[in-house]
């Protein structure tokens, strides 16, 4: 179950270590967005571990505990079938999606997992008309570290914008 | 629950001589996805009319004090339960001011305050206090005449079956049973059988299209394997399944009934109309479209509409109510409410969440609806007007005629109806 959406972080961590694994999920999540920005969402599982979960939940939901999600991956088979459904079985309009990923803020190390957050908005743009914004939330995350890799085990998406336009096609 | 307070609806009628709708009835002309007048009657003569409009679930509101902002057609409302175990419904509009006073999605309360001049209204909507009524120091202050109960919040007439609100702006209603006649009702019954519901959560969207359209959607079978690429590339839902729609006497509320087949639709004769069914393919995780058996039914998805306001779908071992709620000519918005019965075990309540991928605004299918449906009002806003057809099938045929567009036309036809068209 999550925590509160602004959980302030529990351990202190050197400064120095800190600062290194921020780096490292902000090299991630910069792929991460490229990735989904030029549309390649049958490579999008890849960035999860076989056991990854990848949920995107409203605010007013993680709110009130309640727990259904609006995009929810049990593991790499569900993350592979939502990539395939984009890809070949949803019918939408074509849109360029474009992320813009806060820096991020690491709030626990157990030698690991590293738990981080960073908060996100994704601006979506149809043919002839004007960007909007689709999505503003927040990343709430836990990466294994893989060698000099990182793999994200969970990834929830909280999202504010609640009312959400027409329809979210491509995973925050 | 009767209105005590006086309201009026004293707006004239706009002048509608320019509209004249099609003398064949496969036609539906483009203004009323797009006439801000049709839009205003509708509210009128739909919404705030003889029509039991759904508000709420009852495990939305399990507590005494527990509320949820609710819409009753455009207009927005909230719905309470009182200290009693009562459900209430009043309009979310202080009787002074007009100020949209509750501005949360749900909560627990012993009263509502408008924050403005904080009139303060109990979980019924009666006016309970006004600050200053006798003024300050003997000055000022409401007339002698004030009467707090003249002055309560609009409120609503409410009916409730098997944990299901429906409300209505009429007091002189018939009974929720006899407005769904006796097939719908048994079609509900389906879905609510009685057991107590849990809440899973709630999505919202907004459409770019205009109301009627999310209507028409679940009134066309045409469209399920034709649209839903889903549904037929992993074998849910393909036209040779045995599937039935069903509408009520007026031809307001119908049901898509369909069964899925055991197994894989390998030598289903039909799906070679379709281009999406590929036999090879299959989900690398299944537990998404896994039919875990539960009812004593033999359909595995029910798709009732209920005129005007509400989808209720059984699809496989999801439940949801998708509440209709428009938002001028253009535009509506789309409340999907999702849940299970209380007495789910963890691992039927983590089937349902994990099914919920198929519906919703990020759904398998869900993505394709909304989507097609912006794409009709896109075409019906920005082009020259011209009627759109619902030609398929004949008005005397039965349920278990699919490839039709039946239910459209009946819907329409009680439409007109109703808005003197």
């Amino acid at each position: 179950m999550l925590t509160a959406p602004n959980a302030p972080a529990k351990t202190p961590l050197d400064p120095a270590l800190r600062r290194d694994l921020a780096f490292a999920v902000q090299e991630f999540n910069a792929d991460y967005a490229d990735t989904l920005d030029r549309g390649d969402i049958e490579a999008w599982p890849a960035f999860f571990t076989e056991d990854g979960i990848y949920r995107l939940i409203a605010r007013d939901n993680a709110d009130s505990t309640l727990p259904l999600s609006l995009m929810s991956c049990e593991g790499m088979g569900m993350l592979k079938d939502r990539a395939y459904a984009i890809a070949h079985t949803e019918m939408f309009a074509p849109r360029y999606v474009m992320h813009h990923i806060t820096p991020v803020r690491v709030t626990d190390f157990d030698g690991e997992i590293i738990t981080a957050q960073a908060n996100y908005i994704i601006l979506e743009t149809l043919v002839d008309e004007p960007t909007r914004l689709l999505q503003c939330g927040k990343y709430r995350d836990k990466f294994l570290m893989q060698g000099d890799r990182l793999l994200l085990k969970e990834r929830n998406c909280i999202y504010d914008t609640v009312l959400v336009p027409t329809c979210i096609v491509y995973p925050p | 629950m009767t209105n005590d307070c006086r309201f009026t609806e004293t707006h004239a009628q706009a002048d509608m001589t320019d509209l004249a709708w099609p003398s064949d009835p496969a036609e539906i002309p483009d203004w009323i996805y797009t006439d801000q007048r049709i839009y205003d009657l509708e509210q009128e003569r739909i919404f705030r009319g003889k029509t039991w409009n759904y508000v709420a679930l009852e495990c939305e509101l399990p507590n005494p004090g527990d509320y949820i902002r609710s819409y009753i057609g455009a207009t927005p409302i909230i719905v309470a339960r009182d200290p009693q175990g009562e459900v209430h419904a009043f309009e979310n509009r202080c009787a002074h001011r007009g100020a949209e006073f509750c501005k949360t999605y749900r909560g627990n309360t012993k009263q509502f305050i408008c924050p403005y001049h904080q009139w303060t209204y109990d979980l019924s909507g009666a006016l309970v206090s006004v600050p200053f009524r006798r003024g300050v120091k003997g000055v000022g202050g409401m007339p002698a005449d004030f009467k707090l109960d003249e002055h309560s919040l609009r409120r609503l007439n409410v009916a409730t079956r098997h944990g299901v609100v429906f409300a209505s702006f009429r007091d002189d209603m018939e009974s929720f049973e006899d407005y769904l006649g006796p097939e719908m009702l048994d079609q509900f019954d389906t879905v609510f059988d009685g057991r107590k519901l849990k809440l899973l959560g709630v999505h919202r969207n907004v459409m770019p299209g205009n109301w009627k359209l999310y209507q028409e959607n679940l009134k066309d079978p045409y469209h399920a394997t034709l649209l839903h690429t889903y549904l037929t590339t992993f074998g849910l839902f393909v036209a040779g399944n045995k599937t039935m729609i069903l509408t009520d006497s007026k031809g307001r509320h119908s049901t898509l009934c369909n069964a899925r087949p055991q197994g894989r639709p390998e030598n289903d004769q039909a799906k070679t109309e379709i281009r999406s069914f590929h036999a090879a393919m299959q989900l690398a995780d299944p537990r998404v479209i896994q039919l875990i058996p539960e009812k004593d039914s033999p359909w595995t998805s029910n798709a009732i509409t209920i005129w005007p306001n509400l989808i209720l779908l059984r699809q496989t071992n999801i439940l949801g109510a998708r509440h209709i709620v428009p938002m001028g000519p253009n535009q509506f918005m789309l409340i999907w409410t999702t849940f299970g019965f209380a007495d789910d075990d963890a691992a039927m309540e983590q089937h349902r969440l994990r099914q919920n991928n198929i519906f919703g605004p990020g759904g398998f299918i869900g993505i394709d609806d909304n989507e097609a449906i912006k794409f009709v009002q896109d075409g019906v806003m920005r082009s020259v007007p011209r009627h759109g057809l619902a030609p398929l099938g004949k008005d005397v045929e039965g349920p278990e005629v699919v490839i039709t567009d039946r239910a459209i036309r009946s819907m329409y036809r009680h439409y007109r109806e109703e808005m003197g068209l």
